[in-house]
């Protein structure tokens, strides 16, 4: 872990129009990190991760990134930087084919070798996205298109990626599946990972440090292990 | 005259020309000062005459119908991928999109005008045409991307209904603009072009015919490469299912929205100058009713999908053809309108529904 962030906001506002979804919002992830973010529906996680994407700008505040202040950056710019998002619900272009899709997450790339390798690593990462690469993304199961949805951000060469609750209406065994290839991702290639999740236990299990976030407010923020065991969060999201 | 114009001028004006520009002989007279228009005036009326004594139920009558419907359907559905294809990306209805057709025409009469004059069409047809037709697609391309900066993107976050209207009055401008610049008058299309065709019995397919399905055919093929084997037209689908992952994966929809505008464009210039070519005249009005038909095209065909629009236009073609050459002349361009308020009115996701769910942008 170095000592500059690579990612970090820093007293974001940030809504849509009167709604105010985010306020003074700021927070740090390092490089090789995985940081989680939980917080209960409605709380503003996914406004955080579109707001560092650029979807939704902030009314107040800056994001940097590896350093350099991304706010003014147009959205279409930041993957081919290194940054990138699986969204909430997968959004899987549903009348692509699979590979199609997987194509369209190295669109800014030309190394036309390069990409051919990598969906190659994808489909042994999923294989069962092997076997359907010329169905249509939306006729894939759920779960299929989670591995899909996290296959085709791969494909952007990310240094930091952003997931938005992987396990959502997941089977636990499929949920076990994707959690062991995000702990992959972060170990073999070194990517840095911002998790959001309603799970607290898995999210806080898989990360290092953690944040809360309680309606639009960072509340709390430590160690994974200590958010783990601190009986304030065990009530509050671990139902106990 | 070569005797062979008579022939295709006979197969034009019975069946095209003379509902095409409605109230036919005062317009055509008007421009007719020219001994040229002036003879083919005539030669339409002798020939409604014949007309009426044609034996329709003969199966070169048909024959003939056949190939005149699949060229007008053919310049109808170059036209119809334009609409379906913006309303595909941004869900708007493109109105202004018959103008950059009549533009198109415009563009083709003054260059290939341009090349008759210096005579070079006899020596290089083909560099003539290609520079003709490319140059007036270019330009339309240009025009369209233009237009969509200017009228309908400052309002891609507002109503639908606001981009529509600014669609309309982009329509109006545009097709005063033409008039302003190039006359209320028709423009004639250089007459020596394309004289004769092939005849099969009582058949005949003009060279003009050939020229314009050859070509159409290309084009068709063409886009169909581009959206369905190429990463831009990867792109282009994506960005017409889902903008903001369309951004999350470096796909700017800025990009992607002008590049759907200048193929349209394109294409519809390329039906511009076919159509100049074919009934040998433009004007500034022209894409209205075109405009409409190919509309009712895309909608036939299930707005926003690429090979509805060409089923579309090809029905559309066809039905206007054989409607007038069996039913009636007078009702030509009812066709269209009627079939467009049917499948509003009974199946407005078009006639060919999930059946063709791969082809939509
Ligand atoms: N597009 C939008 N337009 C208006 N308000 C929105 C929009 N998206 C989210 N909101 C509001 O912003 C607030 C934060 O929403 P956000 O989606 O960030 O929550 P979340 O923590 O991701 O919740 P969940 O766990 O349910 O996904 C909510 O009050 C929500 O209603
Ligand atoms: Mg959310």
């Amino acid at each position: 872990m170095s000592d500059q962030p690579i990612l970090e906001l820093k007293n974001i506002h940030s809504g849509y129009g009167s709604i105010k979804a985010l306020r003074d919002v700021s927070l740090k992830v390092y490089p090789g990190e995985v940081v989680a973010i939980i917080g209960a529906n409605g709380a503003g996680k996914s406004t955080t991760l579109m707001t560092i994407c650029g979807i939704v700008s902030p009314e107040k505040g800056e994001v940097y990134y590896q350093g350099e202040p991304i706010t003014k950056i147009n959205p279409e710019n930041l993957p081919p930087m290194g940054l990138c998002q699986v969204p909430e619900g997968r959004r899987i272009f549903p009348r692509l084919t699979v590979e199609e899709n997987l194509i369209l997450g190295a669109f800014y790339r030309d190394d036309q070798e390069g990409i051919l390798k990598d969906i190659k690593h994808v489909y042994e990462l999923f294989p069962v996205l092997g076997e359907r690469s010329k169905q249509h993304g939306g006729t894939l199961s759920g779960g299929e298109q989670q591995m899909l949805a996290i296959g085709r951000a791969l494909m952007t060469k990310p240094k930091v990626l952003l997931l938005d609750e992987p396990s959502l209406g997941l089977a636990p065994i499929i949920i076990h599946q994707i959690f062991d290839i995000i702990a992959d991702i972060n170990k073999n290639d070194g990517t840095t990972i911002l998790l959001v999740e309603q799970n607290a236990n898995l999210a806080l299990k898989a990360a290092t440090r953690g944040y809360v976030l309680e309606t639009g407010e960072i509340t709390l923020e430590d160690k994974a292990d200590a958010l783990l065991h601190n009986p304030e969060i065990r009530k509050a999201y671990l139902g106990e | 005259m070569h005797p062979d114009r008579f022939f295709t001028v006979e197969i034009d004006t019975n069946f095209h020309i003379r509902g095409w520009l409605n109230a036919g002989h005062d317009r055509l007279i008007k421009m007719g000062k020219l001994f040229r228009v002036h003879s083919l005036v005539l030669r339409i009326r002798k020939n409604y005459y014949d007309h009426q004594n044609v034996k329709k139920d003969n199966m070169d009558y048909f024959i003939q119908q056949l190939i005149n419907g699949i060229t007008l359907g053919g310049i109808y559905a170059l036209i119809a991928l334009g609409y379906t294809m913006v309303y595909g990306v941004i869900q708007l209805i493109n109105f202004a999109h018959g103008e950059f057709f009549a533009a198109g025409g415009y563009v083709g009469v003054i260059f290939l005008s341009f090349f008759t004059g210096l005579g070079y069409m006899e020596t290089y047809p083909v560099v003539c045409l290609t520079a003709s037709f490319g140059l007036a697609m270019a330009y339309c391309a240009y025009l369209a991307i233009g237009v969509e900066k200017i009228a309908y993107k400052p309002l891609r976050k507002e109503s639908r209904l606001a981009a529509l209207l600014s669609a309309l009055g982009m329509s109006i401008f545009l097709s005063n603009g033409l008039m302003l610049t190039q006359g209320v008058y028709d423009k004639a299309y250089p007459s020596e072009l394309f004289q004769g065709g092939m005849h099969f019995g009582m058949v005949t397919v003009s060279y003009l015919q050939v020229l314009i399905l050859v070509l159409t055919g290309v084009l068709l093929v063409a886009l169909n490469f581009l959206v369905f084997k190429t990463k831009m037209g990867m792109a282009m689908r994506a960005t017409a299912q889902d903008k903001t992952m369309s951004a999350l994966v470096a796909i700017s929809s800025n990009r992607i929205i002008s590049l759907t505008f200048a193929i349209g464009a394109g294409l519809a210039a390329a039906a511009g100058i076919m159509v100049g070519l074919y009934y040998g005249s433009v004007r500034y009005d022209m894409g209205f009713i075109p405009g409409i038909k190919a509309f009712s095209a895309a909608v036939l065909g299930g707005i926003g999908n690429i090979t509805g629009a060409m089923v579309g236009g090809l029905i559309i073609g066809m039905v206007e053809v054989f409607g007038a050459g069996y039913i009636s002349g007078e009702y030509k361009d009812v066709f269209a309108f009627i079939i467009l308020i049917s499948v509003l009115y009974f199946k407005p996701t078009g006639i060919m529904g999930e059946n063709i769910d791969d082809t939509r942008v």
